[in-house]
């Protein structure tokens, strides 16, 4: 087992360098240190030696990739390339053009992602996963019909009219919650809710069909059949049979997400004004903040693989036939 | 040519999202017409047209289509000369065939915000009264309703104009009706009287096996030719949709966001497909290193965040576009490149699910006997990728491509919403919803922007939805298997 993490674990380095390079091209190649600069100080009257100071800031006046000045392995590790990479590796993202700390303000940032996502995802997972197997449980009936017309009709609407319409009814008629905003501790319940209610009422539409498709699949297995010849009730054939067994494929659905929930949703904290991890990049990308985009790339990439990792760790866990190897 | 340009007073625009669009319908077209031919591809989509729910979404489907279509042969028209012979100068904005159509919707821009089929301006303005006396009230519009003396006579101008619309979508619709019951009784003979009943009351032929829902798609074109008239009847006199913030038709502006939608939805997935087939036949066909290189690219493309490469990519082209600014003689140019190039990143974000299923479908073919036959022949590789696996993958690609598409019109909202979606001079719903959202927090509220957004998007992304599940329902063999053993 933990040979096999271990595996793991060597495996995903070559992943986050390619990760590493392709932002590295993204951001500093396409786009160099001289374009930066131009555009932080303003496009226009920009002096060479305001440009190279600003460079020197950030240590930004290395070459790219190969440094002829220094001398031996100095050449290759004296490079932009170099120094960024193994900056992001030690996940020492440096400081943003306001000159705050970006590791901190990530650190900072994350409880409030947190607080949105973690409930999101788990009442959504409970909803989805009730909705679809009462649509099987009643299936071949108008009930199972109208269940159908209904998660189409709540896919094809976007995700941002769900915000919207949400805190136009219940924010700004109803006066149910604040439209926007967020306070620390307990406080924070009231600004959650409706985010909270939003995101699982969007998510339904696709969650509940493709969960569906996942339980008519166990459906017609042989053990269904089984169980149903012994003369068990359809409940029972429903819940304790098929759901035990569709968990193998939800779980991978699920697992995989899960520690992409630290990212937090980019519209939805945008919309609520929810100071997470969301609205931290949106706002970078606003304000062309190449240093914050890039850090919030390579810890995205970080948690897709953790969560690859813990995917394949919990198909142990509820699959006695998967051995890892 | 130039002397033609002269003649016609326009001068052609290529865009290439307008190159790309005529040649994926060339490519629809060839693929027709290479399926009638061959019963064993034409057996799912019979299932396909069979189908109520396909048909009736399909015709809604070529409705936005046409438009679309319509909408994606650009022209700038020629400037007034000062003096008779001097050299032609052609507009700097670009127009298309359905700004033609329209005509006037275009230009008939009002000052500010205006409630649909209004015949006043949404918030009050100084006007100067009968005797000279200013005072606040709101102003009548220029364009809507501007026929009409007294405004009272407005709902009876409307329901009239209802009215008449429906009559004008009627005779349409006789007019389509008409034409199909020729149509069928040249290629099947047959009374008209007949005819007519088999179409209005879905008899089957005897002689059909696998008639088409006649019905549905003849009631689906009669709602929709109603409401097109009905659209056009009004559409002359009011703004049916209201105006906007600096008072442009919100109608005009949903229906040119009809084109961007359908170029991001399809465009994406033409341009990616060629690579994901590509890549991942290969990975599954040859295996070791190849599939190890392949799976690699992948894995590393999928694990950064798709918005956020989205978003690196943007900002560096917007970088690019601003400062090559010469390049482009038009707007139209400008922000064409970069749809076409949001198009490009949609698809390198998206091209790794496609290609993990044609991995995993080919890695199956490849053991099977008649491979190992062809080995064993000694066809070359690519003779055996190219005749054998391919075509048994198409059923998969197929469905990845119509499942795609409602997809990425939803994304572009999302998109333009983070600002990285398609420029901001172009029509699209993303831009629509982005610049009304704060309206609703505006006393009154200004709704029409976002419901005409809402409601065109919603049209067009359900009837995706309905098709593209009766399309893969009737090319996916699992879900034939499935529906067999019950």
């Amino acid at each position: 087992m933990l040979n096999y993490i271990l595996r793991r674990i060597l495996y995903a380095i070559p992943i986050l360098v390619g990760v590493n390079l392709i932002t590295f091209f993204l951001f500093f190649v396409v786009n160099t240190p001289d374009d930066m600069a131009r555009m932080q100080l303003g496009m226009k009257h920009v002096t060479p030696e305001a440009i190279d100071n600003w460079k020197q800031e950030r240590g930004y006046d290395r070459p790219l990739f190969w440094n002829d000045a220094a001398a031996g392995a100095g050449q290759a590790t004296e490079t932009l390339l170099y120094s960024e990479s193994t900056k992001l590796f030690r996940f020492d993202f440096g400081v943003a053009d306001d000159g705050r700390d970006i590791g901190g303000d990530i650190r900072e940032r994350m409880g409030p992602s947190l607080a949105i996502a973690v409930p999101t995802f788990i009442l959504g997972l409970m909803a989805n996963i009730t909705f679809a197997l009462l649509m099987v449980f009643f299936r071949a009936t108008y009930l199972e019909l109208s269940g159908v017309v209904l998660t189409v009709v709540l896919m094809s609407i976007s995700g941002l009219f769900y915000i919207i319409g949400g805190q136009f009814v219940v924010g700004k008629l109803m006066h149910l919650v604040p439209i926007s905003g967020y306070e620390s501790g307990l406080d924070a319940f009231r600004f959650v809710l409706l985010p909270v209610a939003i995101g699982v009422i969007s998510g339904i539409g696709s969650g509940v069909r493709w969960y569906r498709t996942i339980f008519l699949e166990e459906m017609g297995k042989d053990y269904v059949r089984t169980a149903r010849a012994k003369g068990l009730p359809e409940g029972r054939v429903l819940f304790h049979h098929v759901l035990r067994n569709a968990m193998i494929p939800i779980l991978t659905g699920a697992v995989v997400v899960l520690p992409l929930l630290f990212m937090g949703s980019l519209i939805t904290e945008s919309f609520f004004g929810i100071p997470g991890l969301g609205s931290y990049t949106i706002e970078a990308i606003n304000a062309q903040d190449f240093a914050i985009v890039r850090a919030m790339v390579f810890l995205g990439a970080v948690l897709y693989i953790i969560g690859l990792l813990l995917t394949d760790l919990s198909y142990t866990l509820v699959d006695p036939r998967v051995r890892l190897s | 040519m130039s002397a033609l340009y002269a003649l016609v007073g326009a001068k052609p625009l290529f865009l290439w999202t307008d190159l790309l669009i005529w040649l994926l319908v060339a490519v629809i077209l060839f693929g027709v017409s290479y399926t009638r031919k061959r019963p064993h591809l034409l057996a799912p989509w019979h299932r396909v047209a069979r189908s109520r729910l396909a048909m009736g979404s399909l015709v809604v489907l070529l409705v936005y289509v046409v438009i679309g279509l319509l909408d994606s042969i650009h022209y700038r028209p020629a400037l007034e000369q000062s003096e008779p012979g001097d050299e032609i100068h052609y507009a700097v904005e670009a127009r298309t065939v359905l700004d033609w159509l329209v005509g006037d919707l275009r230009e008939a821009s009002e000052k500010s915000y205006s409630a649909p089929m209004a015949t006043h301006l949404y918030s009050r303005e100084n006007v100067e009264g009968e005797q000279g006396v200013t005072q606040r009230d709101y102003p009548r519009l220029k364009y809507g309703g501007n026929h009409l003396q007294d405004p009272q006579q407005r709902s009876g101008d409307i329901t009239q104009s209802l009215l008449l619309g429906s009559v004008q979508g009627l005779l349409l619709w006789s007019l389509i009706v008409l034409m199909l019951v020729l149509w069928l009784r040249y290629r099947k003979g047959g009374s008209p009287l007949q005819r007519i009943v088999t179409l209005l009351r879905g008899h089957a032929d005897v002689s059909e096996k696998q008639p088409l829902p006649w019905p549905t798609i003849l009631w689906v074109t009669a709602l929709v030719s109603v409401l097109l008239m009905m659209a056009i009847q009004l559409g002359v006199k009011y703004h049916i949709l209201g105006t906007d913030k600096v008072g442009q038709d919100v109608f005009y502006q949903a229906v040119k966001s009809i084109r961007t939608g359908l170029v991001i939805g399809t465009l994406t997935t033409l341009i990616m497909l060629p690579f994901a087939v590509m890549l991942g036949i290969m990975a599954g066909y040859f295996r070791g290193w190849i599939d190890d290189l392949i799976q690699y690219t992948y894995t590393t493309l999928n694990s950064i965040p798709g918005v956020l490469l989205i978003a690196a990519a943007i900002l560096m082209i917007q970088v690019y576009i601003d400062n090559n600014a010469l390049l482009f003689e038009t707007t139209e140019e400008r922000s064409d490149l970069r749809l076409l190039f949001l198009c490009i990143i949609l698809g390198v974000t998206s091209w790794t699910g496609l290609c993990r299923l044609l991995r995993g479908e080919t890695l199956k073919l490849r053991e099977m006997d008649y491979i190992t036959a062809s080995h064993a022949f000694g066809v070359s590789h690519l003779r055996i990728i190219t005749r054998h696996i391919l075509p048994n993958v198409m059923h998969v690609v197929l469905i990845s491509v119509v499942l795609d598409f409602s997809g990425l019109v939803l994304a572009e909202a999302v998109l333009s919403y983070v600002g990285v979606g398609v420029d901001p001079t172009m029509h699209s719903w993303g831009n629509m919803i982005n610049g009304a959202r704060l309206e609703m927090a505006r006393e009154p509220v200004v709704w029409w922007t976002l419901l005409a957004s809402f409601l065109f998007m919603f049209v067009l992304v359900l009837a995706a939805n309905l098709f593209s599940d009766v399309v893969r329902e009737a090319f996916d063999p699992r879900v034939q298997s499935r529906g067999e053993r019950f």
